[in-house]
């Protein structure tokens, strides 16, 4: 995402500060840039990220940046104990506790996504690493009155080789707290990094093997009631009656809350929740939305899309060019709705109290869910307690603060503590949705084949417009076209247009991969498209239009690893095709190679996936490598077989037998390479996804000669065959 | 009130006979480890063993588990094939969000308890039951050889 630009071009001296801890210990304050970066006016210095050593020796990393499956509680740390010289396993990381003065005061810094952690945290927790460490010599230097030009600091104490000396830093803490903030602090050379870049196994690991993990749906609290919701299936309904009698006749059940739009039966357990909600059968008004479908959606998007939109991009005059080339190739791209489904399905524990409000939850955005919990309690932002949790999945959809609204609004009406647990079917029913997307796309081509014009308009919902309005500027969601504006080719002439269509009533959301995902499977399509109107092999017509050394370096050895051109062997009728993408998003440089069969059902299996990233200093390739694994799957999973539609208003899937998920009997073999680069890193959660659909996509080009304009896959090619 | 055998020990929960395993361990018991995923045997997360039989605890009612043996994630490690599930893991690196992995770990050893050895073939007929929205697929597959692999 846009909001939050990997480089802040303030001088690092604004971002740290120092002094002693509370309690005893030294205490490095440094501020990650956020949403502060994108601000004209970054104001005064505002920490938001805080080592504390500890006189046990101990470092504790206090941040609101959230764990999710990423990889980030294990990636931070390696940058800090790399500068500091301790082990890894001494530094122990917290979320964010529940007090104001960890707030970011600009609401929307605290935010964990669009694989900006690491590209974020990468100079200042090294720089905050090396200061403590510079101050840790010093102190030790003052204790013993020697030059500090002398001693050497080393797993997790400085040491003295020519006096035979060692001091623990837990030693040095109190000296170091009251000495002053040394500036121009030299990081290490890269080539002596012992923790930064080695595959380092996760941290977190030991607690997800045996239960002990604690996510938002695990809390636990004296006196605790259980509380699942019905929202009305229809966009926009309002609930016109329960029948609270029969859901109170339940054993267990204890209380029906009704909200405008929503009821929530309150009971000692989930299962009789689960229970009272069937049995009080809600009514509902359905209001206007009732007859909203899938095909009225789309309808929209293409009448709209066919006047112009916004200007996001423009190089030379790509309608003058559009005229003299030797040809021209036309395509409308459409890309359905698609649910999040994390797996721990959603939820927010609320405890309101004489003194506040204390929320239990896993959220990408504490400071969000903070404001909107005291907004909707009317209390102060400051008299809110957010306790964050690991993730059990984000995917955008923990961006998100709706579920947070809604249970703050149930606790109100609930006396003590509430955890409130959306069933799988709520969780469809009432996501908020990546958009459909409708692309119109056009190009010019020279008698060669080559592109000598481009127009891409893109119509779609605008989820920054609402998430963060002064990144929508002047018609343009930066995010939108992101993937469709930086192109790794060389097109002479080129026009992209945004045009904001919101979907009447369907709330949307960011999705893994944002803007990029969808631009991808547009962009990389229809370059597709180009090389087999020019007749030419998909590799070589890029590699002829690519512009960038590092783009063209990962595409030639996607090539190369996934046995590019050789013959590919099928069973008797079955097809087998590869595809390719190559996207440079997130600040990495990315190709894949997809290696499908299409059985004569139609039935699309992928065999195997080659991936080539180069993401920067790859700060720990085990997660770079996790984080293409997963994230290719998850674009599989949607290019293969999601879309959310709508009838009669209301969401036709609701659990995991009609939204399907890839599993073990289907996931394809994984080859993953990871260029070596001294560049800064570049993200890793997202981009795998944005470039695997595209190359499924394709590959089932090679394979059938059906080009897949309209996502999912299984539906066009079941359409084509009936 | 049924009375049940969890990890070992005769547990008594007080909660009717047709309440769903899952919802017993989680908010009868307080014991987290055991995951909601879909509430429909769909998606594995609820994985327990029930006699050494992987089993979805979120379909299976507490009047279904009288008189057997239930183990749960958290006391799966206590055995030798759970360990070893538990230490490839972490060896290979498996977890992600982690939301899944305590209905992936007891499948795995399930698994790994009635087939020492399995092929691939058979970790895609134990395992395809349980979803992974991280998709670790290829690890966890990985991570089950190795497991073999220490077992042997």
């Amino acid at each position: 995402m846009h909001m939050i630009a990997p480089n802040t071009g303030l001088s690092r001296r604004s971002f740290l500060k120092m002094g002693a801890a509370a309690g005893g210990g030294l205490l490095i304050e440094l501020s990650l840039p956020g949403a502060r970066a994108l601000a004209a006016d970054a104001g005064p210095f505002a920490p938001n990220a805080f080592i504390r050593i500890g006189r046990d020796g101990t470092v504790t990393l206090v941040m609101h940046k959230v764990e999710m499956g990423q990889g980030t509680y294990t990636a931070i740390p390696q940058l800090i104990a790399e500068e500091l010289e301790v082990p890894l396993d001494a530094v122990t990381l917290e979320h964010a506790p529940p007090d104001p003065k960890y707030a970011e005061p600009l609401i929307g810094a605290q935010i964990t996504g669009g694989s900006t952690s690491i590209r974020g945290a990468w100079k200042p927790m090294r720089e905050a690493g090396a200061t403590a460490r510079v101050l840790l010599v010093q102190a030790a230097a003052k204790k013993w009155n020697t030059d500090a030009a002398k001693l050497v600091a080393r797993d997790g104490a400085v040491i003295d080789a020519t006096g035979g000396r060692r001091a623990p830093y837990g030693e040095l803490v109190d000296i170091a707290a009251t000495l002053p903030l040394p500036t121009g602090v030299a990081l290490k050379d890269p080539k002596d990094f012992r923790l930064v870049g080695r595959p380092v196994r996760r941290i977190d690991a030991a607690g997800k093997v045996n239960g002990s993990a604690r996510f938002g749906i695990d809390t636990v609290l004296p006196g605790m009631k259980v509380a699942t919701v019905a929202a009305s299936p229809v966009f926009g309904g309002t609930l016109a009656g329960v029948d609270d009698a029969a859901a109170l006749k339940v054993k267990g059940v204890r209380q029906v809350v009704k909200l405008d739009n929503a009821v929530a039966v309150v009971a000692d357990h989930m299962w009789a929740a689960k229970q009272g909600l069937a049995a009080c059968a809600p009514r509902w008004k359905d209001g206007a939305h009732a007859k909203l479908d899938t095909a009225q959606i789309f309808a929209q998007l293409e009448k709209s899309s066919e006047s112009p939109g916004a200007v996001a991009h423009k190089a030379g005059d790509a309608d003058a060019a559009m005229k003299a080339g030797a040809r021209r190739v036309d395509a409308v791209y459409r890309q359905p709705m698609l649910a999040h489904a994390t797996m721990e399905p959603i939820n927010c524990t609320v405890d309101l109290k004489a003194d506040g409000l204390d929320i239990w939850v896993g959220t990408q955005v504490p400071g969000i869910a903070q404001a909107v919990a005291a907004q909707t309690a009317g209390l102060k932002p400051e008299q809110v307690r957010i306790h964050n949790h690991l993730l059990g999945g984000g995917f955008g959809r923990r961006l998100e603060v709706d579920f947070i609204a809604q249970a703050v609004a149930i606790g109100r009406q609930v006396r003590g503590p509430v955890k409130v647990v959306w069933t799988r079917e709520e969780d469809i029913q009432h996501d908020m949705y990546r958009p459909p997307y409708l692309d119109r796309i056009s190009a010019a081509v020279d008698a060669k084949g080559m592109p000598v014009a481009w127009t891409h308009r893109i119509a779609g919902s605008s989820i920054m417009a609402r998430f963060f309005p002064p990144a929508f500027k002047d018609g343009v969601d930066p995010d939108a076209v992101d993937g469709a504006v930086e192109l790794p080719y060389a097109i002479p002439a080129m026009r992209v247009e945004y045009l904001r269509v919101e979907p009447p009533a369907v709330p949307t959301a960011f999705w893994r991969g944002v803007g990029p995902t969808r631009n991808g499977f547009v962009v990389e399509g229809f370059i597709d498209e180009l090389a087999a109107a020019a007749g030419q092999d998909p590799v070589a017509y890029r590699r002829a239009l690519v512009k960038d050394g590092r783009a063209r370096a990962v595409l030639d050895l996607v090539a190369e690893k996934s046995g590019w051109g050789t013959p590919l062997k099928a069973a008797d009728g079955v097809r087998a095709g590869r595809g390719v993408a190559l996207m440079q998003v997130f600040g990495s440089h990315i190709a894949q190679v997809a290696e499908v069969e299409v059985n004569a059902d139609n039935e699309v299996r992928v065999r195997r996936v080659t991936c080539v990233i180069d993401c920067g200093f790859a700060v720990n390739p085990l997660t770079v490598a996790a984080q293409m694994e997963g994230g290719i799957m998850f674009g599989l999973t949607a290019a293969l077989w999601n879309e959310i539609t709508l009838a009669d208003g209301r969401v036709q899937q609701s659990n995991f037998h009609d939204v399907r998920m890839m599993r073990m009997n289907e996931a394809p073999r994984i080859d993953v390479h990871i260029v070596p680069s001294g560049e800064a890193p570049g993200g890793v959660g997202e981009p795998g996804t944005s470039v695997a659909i595209p190359a499924v996509v394709n590959a089932v080009f090679a394979a059938t000669g059906q080009r897949i304009r309209t996502l999912p896959i299984a539906g066009q090619l079941a359409a084509k065959n009936t | 009130m049924a009375t049940i055998n969890l990890n070992g020990r005769d547990v008594a929960v007080d909660l009717p006979d047709d309440t769903p395993l899952l919802w017993a361990l989680r908010d009868g018991l307080n014991m987290t480890g055991t995951k909601f995923g879909c509430g429909i045997a769909m998606c594995g997360a609820c994985t327990v063993h029930v006699d050494g039989q992987a089993t979805r605890s979120c379909v299976t009612p507490l009047s279904a588990v009288k008189g057997k043996k239930i183990t749960t994630v958290e006391a799966v490690g206590e055995a030798k094939v759970g360990a070893a599930v538990q230490a490839a893991w972490q060896k290979l690196d498996v977890v992600q969000c982690g939301y899944c992995q305590s209905g992936q770990i007891m499948s795995a050893t399930a698994l790994l308890a009635s087939n020492p050895k399995p092929t691939d073939a058979d970790i895609d007929a134990a395992m395809s039951g349980n979803v992974c929205r991280c998709a670790t697929y290829v690890r966890i597959r990985a991570a089950i050889h190795e497991a073999a692999k220490s077992l042997a």
